[in-house]
């Protein structure tokens, strides 16, 4: 005779068993369309170039040498691969440059939008929401109508007198962290706002009653409050930012490439795929290191906070 | 001190309207322009609705729109119907051996940088192709099913969470079987986190670039592929009308997503 233990020990397994067939589909989906060809990538890093693109199958850690290194076609010395370091510091740059200053925008942005009225909230809200699902090549397509040479800026210095000739905006760095910053913004200012609004005002208040200005207690009360919803934006900003593909392509032109616009160089007239997989893994290096930072920094939260 | 306001900061008013001003100016130029009758996007012609209808009657835009709306409808049932399965899978029960792993594996896709998705995604399915013949829209549909899971699942996922069980306890108690609970009582209370998970994976497939641009074949164009080919060629009016023509769907759905998700509270 099954003793009540048992059925409801039975019952249990069956849940589970259910609740795996019911994820089923997800996974295997996930898997073969996501997950799965990235361990294709890595194979590929570590084989040999084929003479038309694809690769040729034999093992070869060449791909990983060129991310860094050149090999001298006369005497197969290896030195530093001058423009490989050049793109990887600018993306990093580029990225690091953009989480700063959607940060330091952002940050105000959320303040304001978190200590307005309960139903004005909701408009400003809104009004940050509608460019976040706004297609980002076409934000960026704005962004470019308005830095070129003939756009709204250069027309304006112009007809004021500032400049006699056109900054060159359009296709440098600095164009292409404008777009990021601008196209990224409200990725920073939704997870800031969210822990903004939990933030309990008699807090504050309790500290300028102790006397502390309004430096001391953003500093010391507000900041650290927030800080969750601090770090998850700058890594929401940050992943897209270092793989950004679209914004330097439409802004930065052909010249100030980004890791992106390298690999996809490698897999296009480089005709190198295995380089392009080593290239493709190192990005996912550099989001690993910043995910593994983020999941220390916001473990530590959870325990502060109980 | 007589104004004295603990919420306020000094400074923070006037960055944060000016972020607004900012991410609205470019928006606003570009409808703006596609109103524009002069064939130069730098100057300033009279108002008039010639782009749109250039656009209009340009057929690689309105089959680059065609097969984004086919795309991304596809992808987004599949996608929610996969994600409706794993959000009940993995709420409202004791921590389980697998669970963790289901949440990362339902979120990997968001954790990947777009770029590597979409060559790891070249490599895979150009294999397929040469080996199966095969060059169809699977391909696009099965990777823009992918990558909507995680955001069908969010808030279909916060939806389940925030249910009251009670209700389902009492059907149950009066000998419905999960079938029948599931069916008049879980289903109808979990529909609006269903649809905003719907809207949500139909935008997020609509507005890919990358991926969709590593894995089309020949003659795959969808809108924003479409677009950026057009963008890097040189810049004409037209493009601005189907961005305009573009952002107002998003609004709109965006507008139906906000309202959609209010309701729940």
């Amino acid at each position: 005779m099954a003793t009540a233990e048992q059925v409801a020990k039975e019952a249990e397994r069956r849940d589970i068993r259910t609740r795996w067939l019911l994820s089923a589909p997800a996974l295997i989906i996930i898997f073969l369309a996501a997950t799965g060809p990235l361990l294709i990538v890595l194979v590929y890093s570590v084989l040999t170039p084929g003479p038309y693109g694809d690769v040729k199958w034999q093992f070869s850690p060449e791909a990983w040498v060129s991310v860094v290194m050149e090999r001298d076609i006369f005497d197969d010395t290896l030195s530093l691969a001058a423009a490989h370091v050049t793109i990887f510091w600018r993306s990093i740059k580029l990225a690091v440059v953009t989480t700063i200053a959607t940060l330091a925008l952002g940050f105000p942005t959320a303040y304001f939008m978190a200590t307005r009225s309960e139903k004005t909230r909701d408009i400003w809200l809104f009004l940050i929401t509608i460019p976040f699902w706004t297609n980002l090549l076409i934000r960026t397509f704005a962004v470019l109508q308005i830095i070129r040479n003939e756009g709204i800026i250069n027309t304006i210095l112009i007809k004021l007198g500032v400049v006699s000739a056109p900054i060159q905006i359009l296709f440098t760095d600095t164009a292409i962290l404008i777009g990021m910053a601008y196209v990224y913004l409200p990725l920073m200012v939704l997870p800031i706002y969210a822990s903004m609004e939990k933030l309990d005002f008699r807090l504050v208040e309790a500290g300028y009653d102790l006397y502390a200005n309004r430096f001391q207690v953003l500093r010391r009360i507000i900041f650290p409050l927030v800080r969750p919803g601090v770090i998850a934006g700058s890594i929401l900003v940050f992943i897209p930012a270092i793989g950004a593909y679209v914004t330097p392509s439409v802004l930065g032109g052909g010249k100030n490439m980004m890791l992106s616009n390298l690999i996809e160089l490698q897999f296009g007239q480089g005709r190198n795929w295995p380089l392009g997989s080593a290239l493709s893994i190192t990005v996912m290096i550099i989001v690993m290191v910043a995910l593994l930072a983020y999941v220390r920094n916001a473990g530590r939260m959870e325990v502060r906070h109980g | 001190m007589a104004n004295f306001s603990i919420k306020h900061q000094p400074g923070f008013t006037a960055v944060a309207t000016t972020c607004f001003v900012v991410l609205y100016m470019p928006i606003v130029v570009l409808v703006v322009y596609a109103f524009n009758a002069a064939t130069s996007t730098s100057e300033w012609g009279g108002f008039s609705l010639k782009w749109f209808q250039s656009a209009w009657q340009n057929t690689q835009v309105i089959d680059a729109t065609l097969l984004s709306f086919q795309i991304g409808s596809v992808a987004a049932v599949l996608a929610t119907i996969a994600a409706t399965m794993a959000a009940l899978a993995t709420t409202r029960t004791v921590p389980y051996r697998g669970l963790t792993f289901k949440y990362a594996a339902i979120n990997q896709p968001l954790m990947v940088p777009e770029i590597v998705t979409g060559v790891a995604l070249l490599i895979f399915f150009s294999r397929i192709k040469i080996s199966t013949g095969y060059s169809g829209l699977g391909y696009l549909i099965a990777a823009h099913t992918a990558f909507c899971i995680p955001f069908a699942y969010l808030p279909i996922r916060a939806r389940l969470e925030n249910m009251d069980l009670t209700l389902e306890r009492a059907a149950a108690d009066l000998y419905a079987t999960p079938w029948q609970v599931f069916r008049r009582i879980t289903l109808p209370l979990l529909w609006p986190g269903i649809l905003a998970g719907l809207m949500l994976a139909f935008v997020i497939s609509l507005d890919d670039v990358v991926i969709t641009e590593f894995v089309k074949s020949g003659g795959q164009d969808t809108l924003p592929t479409y677009m950026l080919g057009q963008i890097r060629r040189g810049i004409t009016p037209e493009i601005n009308a189907i961005s305009t023509a573009f952002l107002l769907l998003s609004v709109a759905i965006v507008t139906l997503f906000f309202f959609v998700s209010r309701k729940q509270d």
